[in-house]
């Protein structure tokens, strides 16, 4: 029996259940995924985009989804530790699939900033709801269909036009749950004309003895002019996986900055579409993933340039150590109507253990002549004799590695906006490559604690 | 409003350019004559029996039946794959003639005396020196004419030092425990599609081999010449280095004009034992069709090469100009410990051509090196792909691979693409993967303009400089061949 199966039947089981507290725009492209997954399976390894994950494999076991909404608690203070010192964000937490608000956000929110669950964006703002719920993500997939089938709610950002957001806005995806569970999460970003703001969000796994699994569906719509940075953190547990499709289109003069960053996980796949719409755009596109254990970090991206005189940066970096695995699918696409287009990519990679395996596979597509595009690809090891250097000046192996594995990494932080973020990331980086981790509770961080004596986060 | 200027200015360059690819890229296709020669031609259609004729008529023992009826039978459970970046219309295999051969007065012709006037005719058009006296050109040349080997030169010569070269049917006949030895060991018949058809019909092609210890004193020389129309031309090269042996293979090919398709589905072996270099050389220019893109060849070929010894290197070099679809990888596996494996590629599409090629690098063996060069051009409305694997086994220890692949845009309406496989699964490989696709720049063609170079020679000029890492790899005899075709093809665009 294929995977996605069971989370049909399930559906069809339980259609009113469904569709009960979501709202019409969700309902109404129920049946179009329905239709859509009909004779379909989830992909597997070996498909042409899947090379070395197999979803079909990840949706298998028997998750549970919490249809009939029922609340579940999580102490949202002992996994949300890895806040940003020096820097207050706007904060609202995901438990499992459920948005809620942390005390006063709404508050706190000015200009007709929405910052909520879909379900209430729906009554305040409907007709934008209505205008983007999934235009973005196609249903050809399958991995969209079945979660579109399956979202009950999600979080909604809208930004009205001209309103720059000062304080970033964070998300934090907490896992919480006694049984295995499948959480369908749903984002929904429309930045108006003019209009700037930042996004962090940061995945959690609080029940790390359980077994999750995340589908997640993003779609970001960038109008005229806005300026987005979305900043995407996984510090998951062994035995968490992860579907993430983020889709993007920008319009005339827009600029977007997507960085995804994977530190601990269990297997996770990534998949980046983004469509540069509108003429004078720019996007950058970085991703680093830390990879030990067992942990399988797959991420695949496509920029599709539709327009003329635009420019696209990708960066992806891996250390891959233990039994660990990594794979970059990356593609630039320029159409015929694209001319004058820059579009650059670059994968590295480092391979620290020899049971660490690496899969790259950057393309190229160009159907116009007047362009520069280029991509690259390494994979490697760790310099030796820079390592040399640094033993024979008496710093010790491990730190020695740990430095120049900071290093490596340090140009996917640097293209970070913030600099309270890029701090606290560089930080956290370094701290993923000491091995500190799960010091404080599920958090594998461990940055709480001691960055608590000298500072104190602002909220 | 600025912004429009600019565009429009570049429209008008577009335009100028647009003349001078147009006046150039018509150059006519020198090698679409047909030759009116008698030939044997077999009905069309592919079944047991068709597979057993072939192998009767070539007088092959019970083994090579077999194997081909083997193969012909797996063929039959396979369907032809779609992955491709190639738009290929659907292919009836069973509208093909699978044998032609040119009517021979005997059997096989003892000397040049015994060919036949006009097929010595033919290869003299295309510049082959088949004739003894042309000899002193130092090549040694077998003729593969539609479906059969019809002359090889020089053998005498190359037999006194132990080099075996002549048509695989000849050495099925003469040295059968070798070609029992080494067929299908590289290229399996169960590899793909094109294998197992080719394993089961293949008529004819070279077979080279090289004993220990001896250097080849000259280049061996393949052309393959399609003349019969409906036919389809399938022959299987074997090429086997013995200890620290080596060899220098070029490989040529033309096509007649057609408006019909015409399927070419080949097989290239390599063998290479220890310490022995084997240097492959192709520069393929099957006819490529109209300027609307009728007729022309398809060109579906397997081409492979094991460095099973230590220290075993093999080369290969192609330019590829010809052909409606080029879709080939011509690969290495590097078994051997500190084997080398190099590939330099130059591919030109024009017009409604299309080609998705590149080569497989896999890494077995300790310490094994692998360089590929490939250097795309895309002209007209056609269609270039770089698609390659670099595969670095999980015990092959220090292993090294460079890539470079670079796209040379010469029209708007063309796509040029890649789609390079890196897989990593050892920790102490270091595989480096480059690529860039762009036009000739305004800035050099004016720099050429401004020292009296006309736009379409410096374009010429920058193609010619482009693609001169290849080309420099080339047997003397052939680069200036390829410098010539590079320049019929394409000479003087500009992007």
């Amino acid at each position: 029996m294929k995977s996605i199966d069971q989370y049909i039947d399930l559906f069809t089981r339980n259609r009113e259940a469904f569709d009960k507290d979501s709202p019409e725009a969700m309902n109404r492209l129920r049946m179009a995924a329905y239709g859509s997954l009909r004779g379909k399976s989830l992909p597997e390894k070996g498909d042409e985009g899947y090379e070395k994950t197999s979803l079909d494999e990840m949706f298998s076991p028997d998750f549970g989804i919490n249809v009939n909404r029922v609340d579940m608690t999580a102490d949202i203070a002992a996994s949300f530790r890895c806040d940003v010192p020096n820097m207050s964000t706007l904060l609202g937490v995901c438990v499992n699939d459920s948005f809620h608000p942390v005390s006063g956000l709404e508050q706190r929110l000015s200009d007709g900033v929405v910052f909520t669950s879909i379900r209430n964006a729906a009554t305040q703002i409907p007709h934008i709801v209505e205008a983007y719920y999934g235009t973005l993500a196609p249903l050809a997939r399958p991995e969209v269909a079945l979660n579109t089938l399956l979202a009950q709610d999600g979080v909604m950002i809208y930004i009205p036009d001209g309103v720059t957001v000062e304080k970033p806005l964070q998300l934090v995806n907490i896992f919480a749950t006694p049984a295995p569970v499948m959480a369908v999460r749903r984002l929904l970003v429309v930045l108006g004309r003019n209009s700037s703001a930042q996004l962090l969000v940061c995945d959690h796994t609080q029940s790390a003895a359980t077994d999750c699994l995340s589908s997640q569906v993003v779609e970001i719509a960038l109008g005229h002019g806005a300026r987005f940075d979305y900043y995407d953190i996984e510090e998951s547990s062994p035995l968490t996986r992860r579907s993430s499709n983020l889709f993007a289109r920008q319009s005339k003069n827009s600029n977007l900055l997507v960085n995804g960053i994977t530190l601990t996980c269990g297997t996770t796949r990534n998949d980046y579409s983004i469509d540069i719409d509108g003429t004078d755009c720019e996007t950058t596109l970085a991703g680093m993933a830390v990879g030990s254990d067992n942990m399988h970090v797959d991420n695949s991206s496509i920029i599709r340039h539709l327009a003329p005189h635009c420019n696209s940066r990708q960066l992806f970096k891996y250390v891959l150590d233990d039994h660990s695995s990594g794979a970059f699918e990356g593609s630039i696409l320029v159409t015929p109507g694209a001319p004058f287009t820059e579009a650059y990519q670059s994968n590295r990679n480092i391979l620290a253990h020899p049971d660490a395996r690496m899969h790259t596979r950057p393309q190229l597509e160009i159907y116009n002549d007047d362009v520069k595009c280029s991509h690259g690809a390494t994979t490697g090891q760790l310099d030796n004799e820079a390592l040399f250097y640094m033993r024979t000046r008496g710093i010790p192996e491990r730190e020695a590695k740990v430095m120049l594995m900071q290093a490596f990494m340090t140009d996917v932080i640097d293209t970070v906006r913030m600099d309270g973020l890029r701090d606290r990331l560089r930080h956290l980086v370094e701290k993923r490559f000491a091995g500190a981790e799960a010091l404080c509770g599920e958090c594998r961080s461990s940055c709480h604690k001691k960055e608590n004596d000298n500072e104190k986060p602002n909220d | 409003m600025d912004k429009n200027k600019d565009l429009d200015e570049t429209k008008h360059t577009e335009n100028n350019t647009d003349d001078i690819i147009g006046k150039v890229t018509s150059g006519e296709y020198k090698y679409g004559f047909t030759t009116d020669i008698p030939t044997e031609i077999l009905e069309h259609g592919l079944n047991e029996d068709v597979v057993r004729f072939i192998s009767a008529k070539k007088g092959e023992p019970e083994w090579l039946l077999d194997f081909r009826l083997k193969a012909y039978r797996h063929w039959l459970t396979l369907e032809m794959p779609k992955w491709a970046h190639l738009d290929i219309p659907e292919i009836d295999y069973q509208a093909i003639s699978y044998y032609a051969a040119p009517k021979a007065k005997s059997d096989a012709p003892k000397s040049l005396d015994e060919v036949d006037p006009q097929l010595i005719d033919t290869f003299n058009k295309l510049g082959i020196p088949l004739e003894e006296q042309k000899a002193l050109s130092g090549m040694a040349v077998d003729a593969v004419m539609d479906s059969v080997s019809v002359k090889t030169t020089h053998r005498e010569k190359l037999a006194e030092m132990g080099v075996i070269f002549c048509s695989i049917s000849e050495a099925v006949k003469d040295y059968p425990d070798l070609v029992k030895r080494y067929l299908g060991r590289v290229v399996s018949y169960r590899d793909n599609f094109f294998a197992a058809l080719n394993s089961a019909v293949f008529s004819d092609g070279s077979f080279v081999y090289i004993p220990k210890g001896v250097r080849c004193p000259m280049e061996l020389s393949t052309y393959f010449r399609i003349n019969a129309g409906g036919t389809g031309q399938f022959e299987r090269t074997l090429i086997v280095a013995d200890d620290d042996s080596y060899v220098s293979y070029l490989e040529g090919c033309t096509a007649p004009m057609r408006d019909e398709n015409q399927l070419h589905a080949a097989i290239v072996e390599i063998v290479v034992e220890e310490r022995a270099e084997v240097k492959y050389s192709t520069v393929q220019n099957w006819y490529a069709g109209d300027k609307n893109g009728r007729g022309g060849i398809y060109n579906f070929v397997t081409k492979r090469g094991l460095c099973r010894g230590h220290r075993a290197k093999l080369s290969w070099t192609q330019v590829e100009t010809g052909s409606a679809i080029t879709w080939k990888y011509p690969s290495c596996i590097l078994a051997g410990d500190e084997s080398v494996g190099e590939f330099y590629s130059v591919a030109v599409t024009n017009n409604y051509q299309q080609a998705d090629t590149g080569t497989k690098m896999i890494h077995t063996g300790k310490n094994t090196r692998s360089t590929i060069v490939s250097k795309g051009i895309s002209a007209g409305h056609s269609q270039n792909s770089y698609r390659g694997l670099v595969k670095i086994a999980p015990n092959a220890d220090g292993c090294r691979n460079y890539t470079q692949c670079d796209s040379l845009l010469l029209s708007s309406t063309c796509g040029a693409h890649t789609f390079p496989y890196i897989d990593v699964l050892n920790d102490t490989a270091v595989v480096e993967h480059e690529a860039t696709t762009s036009k000739i720049s305004e800035d050099q063609i004016f720099y050429c303009n401004q020292r009296g170079i006309p736009t379409e020679e410096a374009v010429g000029l920058i193609v010619n400089g482009y693609a001169r890492e290849v080309m420099n790899k080339l047997p003397m005899e052939f680069a200036v061949e390829a410098q010539k075709l590079l320049q019929i093809t394409l000479e003087g665009s500009v992007g």
